[in-house]
């Protein structure tokens, strides 16, 4: 397998190359068709669904998915899992790279996206929660990007900046959790302004509290299922630490995850009885109400803490991609699937082909951005050096 | 305006608007005070 | 508590905060937002209506919307349910066999112009404005064209310029602000040829809807549609059926939509407040943790390397009376063979 990959990363057209190579090419087609055709030419929206799945997906599940880096963060420099501490890197430049996309993508959904700065400069529309998400979200992508700075600096050389920068990792993570806590729920928060939209199993004074928990649980998922893939994919990247750490960091990810999962459930059903929702989990969208609570939330909490219990490493990466696919369920239910469920089906929204190509285009690059930091910089492992703790 | 916020939007409007300047004020002055609270601190 | 009130805003504006705080600390006295005194509004009765598609006409013509796909005196249209969308700011839609009442009934469709507007609440650039005249205005040199406000809109009125690739705007009634500051009448009411349409002060209109529900009890449903609703509309609707059989939401409450955003709004700041000590507090008790981890393990280091320094010792002058009954070649060798044990163990201890 690997004399395989040795061989081939001497030729340009490895597999991987290839398959990306097509996808970009196909958005970048897509892209002229955006920009010349409007989303009309490219998209389902219509003036009863304004969004579609680029906020559903790129916006909302994007950055919940991002959230590992705060989460990890948080655990290793305030709570002192020092444990974890081969875990940051991955999960910072996980988190930047996903928000970096989460505007990329924006930059296609909005009409006029060079007037993304007009809410700060131009006119404050204060009122908005869409405001505090733009402010949070343009701040923490600043906070990602010094903090995952370190690792550019030292595979450049820049000592003096970089020990700088290493001087401010307690503020900085300190301002990203409370940066992520704010627009993780806010992002739940935007639909609390249409109640009459959302349907209430899913409409909840709670809402933000819900996106916030579930934001940690997508971000501990995402660090256990990311360094699966990277550990199958990119191993020889990683120093003896990495290796070492990688199955702790997976438990103790996994266990953190079951009992936030644990956590989350027993909200969703405070949520349900506050609104006295009870005679609406018989309906329709009551079942899959269920479908998410249970399939979806109750099973990968379940099969996280047998996981744990058992130190079985293999149910828990699984669980980890159950866990993801929950999160994505939830935000594509939340802004797509229980919302405009008063609408005759006539009216309602499904994604057209090209807005998925832009959506698979966009995690692309992010693929390609991810695989060309880690197989030079200093990521997965640290750098020689760098030897005192980062 | 005339003194007076005749709706919730201009009142919200306005109150948001020094609230989120406040919020910048805090967080720097958070900052300054927990440096002169352990400035004396030996390590 | 006035004197107290009074006293404290003389301090305020010595402090010269009077105008950044003296004013709204007097409007903050006002709980309840009443909008603004004297606005307009419009009065549409559908027992009135005979679905003449004037409106829509005038409407397209005062404010130059490109001609329709069916020509405004083309009736069958009515058949079909229509929303308004880029090209048409309002139309009339048609409702069928109701119990009681020969004809059909018909519904106009438009911006509400809501007192708190939920479009309004929601643009994070202000591109909404509720006037003081009544009309909620839209500003499209700000517009960075998110749809938010199509999404906050209870209603589903701001329409999109999905084909433009470049300067999307939000389209939607104007009621018709720049005709009514001339003084005149918003395009769709001076062409409507019955009294459907009346416009007039908000507060007037109420009263006159309930003049004729009171006057017509048999004809009007006992409600009139957006005096409460999302905290009230400018726009007034009295019908003859329950709005719901006109496809008119009823569930929509009377909260206003400012307010339903308002409690995750103020808990931003507590966030920001707190977030940061109860951080900084985890910190400091992991670290403390890890300080007294250390010393115990110092301590415990150091104890143990006294041990086998000591142990080193005893073997070392044992070793040596031993060497005095043997030979001298036996002595060295014994020595230097206990010295390297304890170099060893004190090299593995203390490492
Ligand atoms: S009806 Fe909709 S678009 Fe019109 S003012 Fe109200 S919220 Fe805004
Ligand atoms: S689309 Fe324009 S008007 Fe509507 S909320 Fe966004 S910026 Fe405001
Ligand atoms: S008020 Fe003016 S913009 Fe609104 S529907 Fe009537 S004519 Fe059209």
């Amino acid at each position: 397998m690997s004399e395989k990959a040795a061989a081939a990363s001497k030729s340009f057209f490895t597999p991987f190359n290839v398959v990306a190579g097509i996808i970009v090419i196909i958005g970048l087609i897509l892209t002229a068709l955006r920009f010349t055709g409007g989303l009309a030419a490219v998209t389902n929206l219509s003036d009863y669904n304004p969004w579609g799945i680029w906020i559903g997906f790129d916006l909302l599940v994007g950055v919940a998915l991002a959230a590992g880096g705060f989460v990890t963060s948080a655990a290793v420099y305030l709570f002192g899992m020092k444990r974890y501490h081969s875990a940051v890197r991955p999960a910072i430049l996980t988190g930047f790279l996903g928000y970096a996309l989460v505007v990329l993508a924006l930059n296609y959904d909005v009409g006029r996206p060079w007037r993304l700065p007009y809410p700060f400069v131009i006119q404050q529309g204060t009122t908005s929660v869409l405001f505090e998400v733009a402010a949070c979200v343009a701040l923490y992508l600043a906070v990602l990007f010094i903090e995952f700075s370190p690792a550019a600096l030292e595979w450049l050389g820049l000592r003096k900046a970089r020990r700088i920068v290493v001087k401010l990792t307690l503020l900085l993570t300190i301002f990203g959790v409370v940066l992520s806590t704010l627009h993780q729920s806010s992002l739940g928060a935007l639909f609390l302004i249409a109640p009459s939209k959302l349907h209430p199993l899913w409409y909840s004074p709670y809402i933000p509290i819900y996106f916030f928990i579930t934001s940690i649980i997508a971000g501990l998922s995402m660090v256990i299922f990311e360094s699966t893939l990277s550990y199958r994919y990119l191993s020889h990247k990683m120093d003896e630490t990495h290796l070492k750490e990688k199955n702790d960091v997976t438990l103790g990810f996994g266990k953190a995850a079951s009992y936030v999962l644990a956590g989350y459930f027993a909200i969703k059903v405070i949520g349900i009885s506050a609104g006295n929702h009870w005679h609406l989990l018989g309906t329709s969208y009551g079942l899959w109400f269920l479908v998410e609570l249970f399939g979806f939330v109750a099973l990968p909490c379940f099969l996280y803490a047998v996981g744990v219990r058992d130190k079985n490493l293999k149910l828990i990466r699984w669980t980890a991609v159950l866990a993801l696919l929950g999160i994505i369920l939830n935000r594509f239910n939340v802004c797509l699937i229980a919302f405009n469920w008063h609408l005759p089906s006539s009216e309602r929204y499904f994604p057209h082909w090209m807005e998925i190509g832009i959506s698979v285009f966009i995690v692309t690059i992010g693929v390609i951005f991810y695989k060309f930091i880690v197989t030079r910089m200093p990521i997965l492992y640290k750098h020689p050096e760098y030897s005192d703790s980062h | 305006m005339d003194g007076t916020f005749y709706t919730l939007q201009e009142f919200m409007t306005y109150t948001e608007g020094v609230t989120y300047i406040l919020i910048l004020a805090i967080l720097l002055g958070m900052l300054g005070f927990w440096i002169f609270l352990v400035e004396r601190d030996e390590n | 508590m006035s004197i107290s009130r009074r006293k404290f805003l003389g301090w305020m504006g010595a402090a010269g905060l009077g105008t950044a705080f003296g004013s709204p600390a007097h409007a903050a006295a006002n709980k309840h937002f009443k909008g603004y005194p004297e606005s307009l509004g419009v009065l549409f009765d559908n027992m009135l209506c005979i679905g003449c598609r004037n409106c829509e006409a005038g409407c397209n013509k005062v404010n130059e919307l490109p001609p329709p796909d069916r020509p405004f005196d083309d009736l069958t249209v009515l058949s079909k349910k229509r929303r308004t969308n880029t090209k048409v700011f309002t139309v009339v839609n048609r409702y069928d066999h109701f119990k009681g009442i020969k004809n059909p009934l018909f519904r106009k469709i438009q911006c509400n112009h809501c007192l708190e507007p939920a479009c309004a609440s929601a643009c994070f650039v202000r591109a909404f404005t509720k006037t003081k005249e009544g009309p909620v205005t839209y500003d499209p040199s700000v517009c960075v064209g998110c749809r938010y406000c199509m999404i906050a809109c209870p209603f589903e009125i701001p329409t999109y310029e999905y084909d433009e690739p470049l300067t999307p705007r939000i389209r939607k009634c104007t009621m018709c602000q720049p005709r009514i500051i001339d003084g005149k009448l918003p395009g769709c009411v001076e062409i409507c040829p019955t009294e459907a349409l009346s416009f007039g002060k908000r507060g007037d209109l109420i009263k006159i809807a309930r003049e004729r529900i009171k006057k017509y009890p048999d004809r009007y449903v006992d409600h009139i549609y957006g005096e409460h609703e999302m905290g009230g509309t400018s726009w007034l609707y009295l019908s003859g059926v329950p709005f719901k059989e006109l496809a008119m939401r009823e569930d929509l409450g009377v909260t206003p939509a400012p307010e339903l955003t308002a409690g995750a709004l103020s808990a931003v700041p507590m966030v920001a407040g707190l977030w940061p000590v109860l951080l900084t507090g985890l910190y400091a008790v992991s670290k403390r943790k890890e300080k007294i981890a250390k010393i115990e393990q110092q301590q415990a280091i150091a104890s143990t390397l006294e041990k086998a320094n000591a142990e080193a010792e005893s073997k070392l002058s044992k070793a040596l009376a031993k060497a005095q009954k043997e030979k001298a070649a036996a002595i060295s060798k014994e020595v230097k063979k206990a010295l390297e044990e304890a170099k060893k163990t004190q090299e593995k201890e203390g490492s």
